[in-house]
């Protein structure tokens, strides 16, 4: 640059104090007047050793943890780990256990993506508003937890070889009923930002990932769709009976922000799909398998994967025949979806990387275990 | 010129309140010396201004108002815990805020901290000096009120920037660096518009665009659409209002200039800010909707009333736009300060300046033909935004605000060369 006014960089930190960090993570990064020149991310404030303790409890004793690894969205957590312990002690799930861990991955994905599309229209400056919105909807998901699992953040609701409880008997007039109103405020919610000139020229062609970078970074989610690249862990490797429902990928154009945010909001309404089938063909039966309390899985490991609310969930779990995992780990797909911060932010002004990291949607929570 | 009314001269009038104030200086000019009726009369000005439209408004519309309103956009309730309605949460807010701490960091340039606040207090005050409340309740009628106005709401601009260069805080830098960039850039796009509306009315006195506006039964606002849509622009700009309120970007900067500021520093500035607001609203509805009057019910309601109601529905058009729009960035907002504001402001004045050569040479100045002018001037309006946004590439056709769907997990599918196919 061949500026007559000569100017440096400097480094500011965004975070770990930061209204638009959502949570207690930093970035570093260097600007030139409004331009980003430099970012780095440092993490590690929410650090709270999971994989290591998870090595000092029962199988079964580990799944609270999962909740609180990412915290928006338990069930899915849940999930992904009673899948890796039942792929390495060979336990086989009902098929009503199936169908409601559908529902629940589906309803904590809906709930996930308010509160990601929320947040994410928070940090482009709509002041409050559709955040307030989707938390308004995100609460009656919420409620339907509560029904269910007693909680409403930290469900801890699946089990190894099923789910806790079976559903309650208002669940389902419940659930079909928000599944009716769900479309509507969906539609509401594009007809306040989807063609909205100031949210448009705010987040398209901003944060650019193109298909390349998102395959050689190994991104997941809303984030490698966003990019043009059709993979969905529900497709591609289908659970708990996925391939039964009848549903799309929602894919973006270029990449940009404004890419994700779209798939977001469409994965809402495909999700709204999946649970209507779900509850249409709910089979009868048990919902949970008999699994001994004190679970001693064969010697050996499993990697089970789900497709998280933002992308591909983790877990992989090595048994030594003893009562607890012998190595337990999790690939969180914020931390691995956020290794791309640099080449999102580098180039754009500071308000843009306030948007790039608001469209990857981060839960420090998951980032740091 | 004097508009009839019910009102009496009586002092006990309050229909116009300017009844009572020139009762105390006629009975204050007798007893006291000569000087003291001037300041006196500053003071009563100021005081009555203050205590009948500015404070209360600021409190219970600028503070009440704009959160249950937010919070009603935001399908919330906001305040309404003290008090009946949550009516008492301003003064609970304020009590608290004089309550409270105000801190300096140790590295701050004290002094420069300590003025920021009081300085940008000042012109907050000043600049109702020039808004006509009523036909006679006007503290200063100064002929050239419109650029008095002009000047004194652009002072804040100078103390944002000392808070936020004092700090010695680089969100408070960012912030300070922002406003004064948008507030240069957005000047120049406001005084041209209110260019237009001094050329049609040929006056610069406030209380004179009003009663031309009387005169007439048109507001400007008909007049010169494009003019006020562009003030309204310029005027949330330099006011920070939430789509270009990129000097305290919360989502970016933290609080922009306000950083490091608490206690009863940040809440002058918080109130005044209010307060700029509800002046740019007063100014507006004065010279763009018809000030006091309200096409003949002025002679039954008391005008200040009116204008107090007129003030209120304005400003509630910067609540309404906090609560739904995005904010945009610094580059896209000065680009549309100067690529698109600027040039409509330019093609309105040259509009509105052949208007009034060809209304004054060859209609001689004839009523009716300002309604002609309105309505070929709303049709212009809407022909240049659309037309100029068009000629700088906006396509709104050729969003696809919806993904591409597929069915089958797989690799990359490429984007089809897209022609200009619908949404």
């Amino acid at each position: 640059m061949t500026s007559p006014i000569k100017s440096e960089p400097f480094v500011i930190n965004i975070g770990p104090q930061h209204p638009s960090t959502h949570g207690v993570f930093r970035m570093k990064v260097t600007v030139d007047g409004e331009q980003v020149v430099d970012a780095e991310m440092v993490i590690g404030y929410l650090h709270r050793s999971m994989e290591k303790l998870a090595e000092e409890r029962t199988y079964t004793q580990n799944i609270p943890f999962t909740d609180r690894t990412d915290y928006l969205s338990s069930m899915s957590n849940n999930l992904g780990y009673c899948l890796a312990v039942e792929k390495l002690a060979g336990i086989d799930v009902p098929e009503r256990g199936q169908a409601i861990r559908v529902i629940m991955a589906e309803l904590q994905r809906i709930a996930s993506h308010f509160m990601a599309l929320g947040a994410f229209t928070n940090d482009t400056g709509a002041w409050q508003t559709p955040v307030m919105w989707c938390l308004r909807e995100r609460e009656k998901v919420l409620d339907l937890f509560e029904m269910t699992s007693g909680a409403r953040l930290t469900c801890n609701y699946m089990r190894i070889g099923g789910v806790a409880f079976d559903i309650p008997k208002d669940f389902e007039p419940a659930t079909r009923k928000l599944i009716k109103t769900l479309p509507g405020f969906i539609d509401e919610l594009e007809g306040l930002l989807s063609g909205n000139e100031i949210f448009l020229a705010r987040t398209k062609n901003v944060a650019v990932i193109p298909p390349d970078l998102a395959v050689n970074a190994s991104l997941a989610g809303p984030m490698l769709r966003g990019s043009g690249i059709a993979w969905d862990l529900r497709k591609a490797d289908p659970y708990c009976g996925y391939e039964k429902y009848d549903f799309a990928i929602p894919i973006g154009y270029q990449g940009d922000s404004y890419d994700r945010f779209i798939v977001r909001v469409e994965e809402l309404r495909q999700s709204v799909k999946i649970i209507e089938q779900a509850l249409d063909g709910l089979p009868g039966g048990p919902h949970s398998t008999q699994v001994p309390l004190a679970l001693r899985p064969p010697k050996g490991e499993a990697y089970a994967r789900v497709e998280g609310p933002r992308g591909e969930l983790g877990y992989y779990v090595v048994s030594d025949e003893g009562p607890s995992p012998y190595r337990f780990h999790i690939r969180p797909p914020s931390l691995i979806n956020l290794s791309v911060l640099k080449e999102m932010t580098v180039g754009g002004s500071v308000a843009d990387a306030i948007v790039a990291l608001g469209s990857v949607d981060i839960v420090v929570g998951e980032i740091d275990r | 010129m004097r508009v009839q009314f019910l009102a009496t001269d009586n002092w006990y009038d309050l229909r116009d309140l300017s009844n009572l104030s020139s009762a105390i200086l006629d009975g204050l000019d007798k007893i006291a010396p000569q000087g003291v009726v001037y300041v006196a009369a500053a003071l009563i000005g100021f005081v009555a201004a203050f205590l009948i439209f500015v404070l209360p408004s600021q409190l219970f519309v600028g503070v009440l108002g704009e959160r249950k309103l937010i919070g009603r956009i935001q399908s919330r309730y906001g305040p309404n815990r003290v008090g009946p309605y949550g009516v008492l949460q301003p003064i609970a807010d304020a009590l608290k805020l004089l309550t409270k701490e105000s801190l300096t960091p140790v590295a701050a340039d004290r002094l420069v901290m300590y003025m920021a606040p009081v300085l940008f207090v000042m012109p907050a005050v000043l600049m109702w000096a020039v808004i006509p409340f009523g036909p006679n309740m006007i503290f200063a009628d100064i002929p050239v009120a419109l650029v008095y106005f002009l000047a004194i709401s652009s002072l804040p601009v100078l103390a944002s920037f000392m808070a936020g260069w004092s700090h010695n805080n680089k969100y408070s830098l960012f912030g300070a660096m922002r406003i004064v960039a948008m507030a240069i850039s957005y000047e120049i796009p406001l005084v041209l518009s209110l260019l237009g509306v001094v050329v049609l009315t040929e006056t610069l006195s406030l209380q004179e665009m009003v009663f031309w506006q009387d005169r007439f039964d048109i507001w400007l606002f008909a007049v010169q659409p494009l003019a006020m849509i562009i003030y309204f622009i310029a005027v949330s700009a330099e006011l920070n209002r939430t789509p270009t309120d990129i000097a305290e970007a919360e989502s970016e900067i933290v609080a922009g200039y306000l950083t490091e500021y608490s206690g009863m520093k940040w809440g002058l500035f918080y109130g005044m800010d209010i307060g700029y607001a509800l002046g740019a609203a007063a100014f507006g509805v004065t010279v763009f909707f018809g000030g006091w009057t309200l096409f003949g019910l002025e002679e039954w309601v008391p005008a200040w009333m009116i204008f107090v109601v007129k003030v209120w529905a304005f400003y509630f058009l910067f609540i309404w736009t906090r609560g739904t729009l995005p904010r945009l960035r610094i580059d896209q907002l000065m680009s549309f300060a100067w690529k698109y504001m600027l040039p409509l402001a330019l093609f309105n004045l040259l509009i509105i300046c052949t208007e009034r050569i060809l209304w004054t040479d060859a209609f001689d100045g004839d009523k009716p033909f300002i309604y002609l002018f309105a309505i070929a001037n709303i049709i212009f309006a809407g022909l240049l935004i659309l037309g100029w946004a068009r000629l700088l590439g906006y396509r709104p056709e050729r969003t696809q605000t919806r993904p591409r769907m597929v069915q089958e997990a797989g690799g990359y599918v490429p984007v089809a060369p897209a022609r200009g196919e619908g949404r």
